[in-house]
């Protein structure tokens, strides 16, 4: 009896607690939670504050069912306008950002080619679209054309960036088997580069159509074109429901582009 | 010794025809478009001059008027993205579990986690903004509340996945030993999806902080305030110096990002 005690006892001291207590990490959950007081005290949030906006809450999303869709010539016009946004500055972006990343591709190109071309596609992506927006906005006037330049900007940033990240992880055997066959500069990118990286260029750039549709009906706010100028005067004369039906027509929309991509990238696979 | 006449094809004619038919489609969308979309040439003629007079109006910075709006909009708008991140949290941590199927298996459970992820995806974080607005009025908290609700459904998306593919063996491990499910969640789950919780959270974070900079342009608070009230003012010296502190925020949160994320993973 005696024995087992002490064997168990003796246990006790080797075997350490799995699953101990880790100070450091309390010490930063702590942290985190002084910053939440912080900042609510320093961004004046009230707790009556947001009492008062659930009350506004429910009155608004009783305004807004049901939804409207009574004004359905002006709704389907900007839906127009957005899907054509979407569809011109996706096709003109991913044409660009082609040959973009392959220049930007650094074991390809020497470092006076790529180190610009890597900082002009960092510069498209610094900013969020809707501030690109208002700059081509100013520069050429209001309507789609802003919208179109603005998301080709916003395309260019990200397909570039991926794509030539992409090219920089392929094999080199096969480029140096088809250089080896005495071939140009353009078959090489043909033959040896495009059929490495093709399947991943096709998954951004649906990705990409994803994200410009979603885009395409933002941009409108800030006086792009599309559906978002319709989407923002409706708030701004508070007609709620027919903002409702406008956030129906646009989840549907993205859903729809969403089953869309997975079939282009299905085929593509 | 019969002569080998392989054709080698890469596709087969399925294959080929498909592809083929999604670049008739897109050619023939992009054709549409070009003739439907109403541009006015005379504004594009316009733009080189237009966008010459813009950088000109922006060319001298108006430097002091950093500290007397600009900084403290900036620090708004960092606390809009931190804050709109930890409370997104709170509602993105329960779909995750909702939504993994290793977790909880009934269907219904899915697809109601689907439904309040995919709706929170689809609606941009400017039209969050314009509803939060309307409901609290223009200010920080309806930037904070968009930025949350626009962000559940990218962070519960990634986090539902990472649960996905944990290891089940050492949560098996804990069933055997009758653990409950709270401490079968906190040390079967959480250990192994913690690199990419954080991962995901940091991820987030950049992107909200590019995001919020742009919630004021319909009364969210932060940084897009002063850009606003400037550009209607047509005052582009202030303009340029907003552009530029958001600019020099986003690399540096970036710069930020990528380091930590090294450290972790």
């Amino acid at each position: 009896m005696a024995g087992i005690n002490t064997t168990c006892s003796q246990a006790k001291i080797d075997r350490e607690n799995p699953f101990k207590h880790n100070w450091l990490v309390s010490a930063l959950w702590l942290l985190v939670v002084c910053y939440v007081v912080y900042s609510f005290n320093a961004m004046d949030l009230s707790w009556g504050r947001i009492n008062d906006g659930l009350g506004h809450a429910s009155d608004l999303l009783a305004r807004m069912v049901p939804p409207n869709f009574s004004r359905w010539s002006l709704l389907l016009g900007g839906l127009i306008e957005s899907l054509e946004i979407a569809v011109i500055s996706s096709i003109c972006g991913i044409f660009i950002s082609l040959f973009l990343g392959l220049f930007a591709a650094r074991n390809l190109m020497p470092s006076w080619i790529s180190t610009p071309v890597r900082a002009l596609i960092a510069l498209c992506r610094t900013f969020h679209p809707v501030i690109i927006a208002i700059l081509f906005v100013k520069s050429v006037g209001f309507g789609a054309l802003a919208g179109i330049l603005t998301l080709v900007v916003a395309s260019i940033g990200f397909i570039a960036k991926l794509f030539a990240e992409a090219i920089e992880e392929i094999s080199l055997k096969q480029v140096e088997a088809i250089r080896a066959t005495g071939a140009g500069f353009t078959s090489i990118i043909l033959f040896s580069v495009m059929p490495q990286v093709f399947a991943r260029f096709i998954g951004f750039s649906t990705y990409q159509l994803d994200s410009n549709l979603r885009n395409s009906t933002m941009v409108g706010i800030v006086g792009a074109g599309g559906l978002g100028g319709t989407l923002f005067s409706a708030f701004q004369r508070f007609d709620y429901d027919f903002v409702a039906a406008i956030l129906i027509v646009i989840i549907a929309l993205i859903m729809f582009g969403e089953f869309l991509s997975n079939i282009v990238r299905h085929i593509f696979r | 010794m019969n002569a080998i006449d392989h054709h080698w094809q890469r596709f087969t004619l399925k294959q080929k025809l498909s592809r083929y038919a999604v670049y008739l489609v897109l050619v023939m969308a992009f054709v549409q478009s070009i003739q439907s979309v109403e541009v006015i040439p005379e504004f594009l003629l316009d733009a080189p001059e237009q966008m010459a007079d813009m950088f000109s109006r922006m060319w001298p910075m108006d430097f002091a008027y950093y500290p007397v709006t600009v900084h403290d909009a900036m620090i708004e708008t960092l606390n809009i993205a931190t804050l709109g991140t930890l409370i997104t949290l709170i509602f993105a941590i329960p779909l995750a579990l909702m939504n993994a199927s290793n977790i909880v298996s009934s269907t219904w459970c899915h697809w109601i986690s689907k439904f309040f992820l995919v709706s929170s995806r689809s609606v941009n974080s400017l039209v969050w903004a314009l509803l939060f607005v309307s409901i609290f009025g223009p200010g920080v908290i309806a930037g904070v509340l968009a930025i949350a609700f626009r962000s559940i459904g990218f962070v519960g998306k990634l986090l539902g996945e990472a649960l996905e593919e944990v290891n089940m063996g050492s949560i098996e491990a804990l069933k055997a030993t009758g653990a409950s499910w709270l401490s079968i969640l906190l040390k079967g789950y959480w250990p192994q999806v913690l690199p990419a919780f954080f991962s995901i959270v940091l991820f987030r974070w950049d992107i909200n902080v590019r995001e919020s900079a742009v919630l004021g342009l319909v009364g969210a608070g932060g940084i897009g305030v002063v850009l606003d009230d400037s550009m209607n003012l047509f005052q582009w010296d202030r303009v340029a110096v907003s552009l530029l502190a958001i600019f020099i925020i986003v690399i540096l949160a970036e710069i930020l990002v990528v380091n930590v994320r090294k450290r972790l993973i």
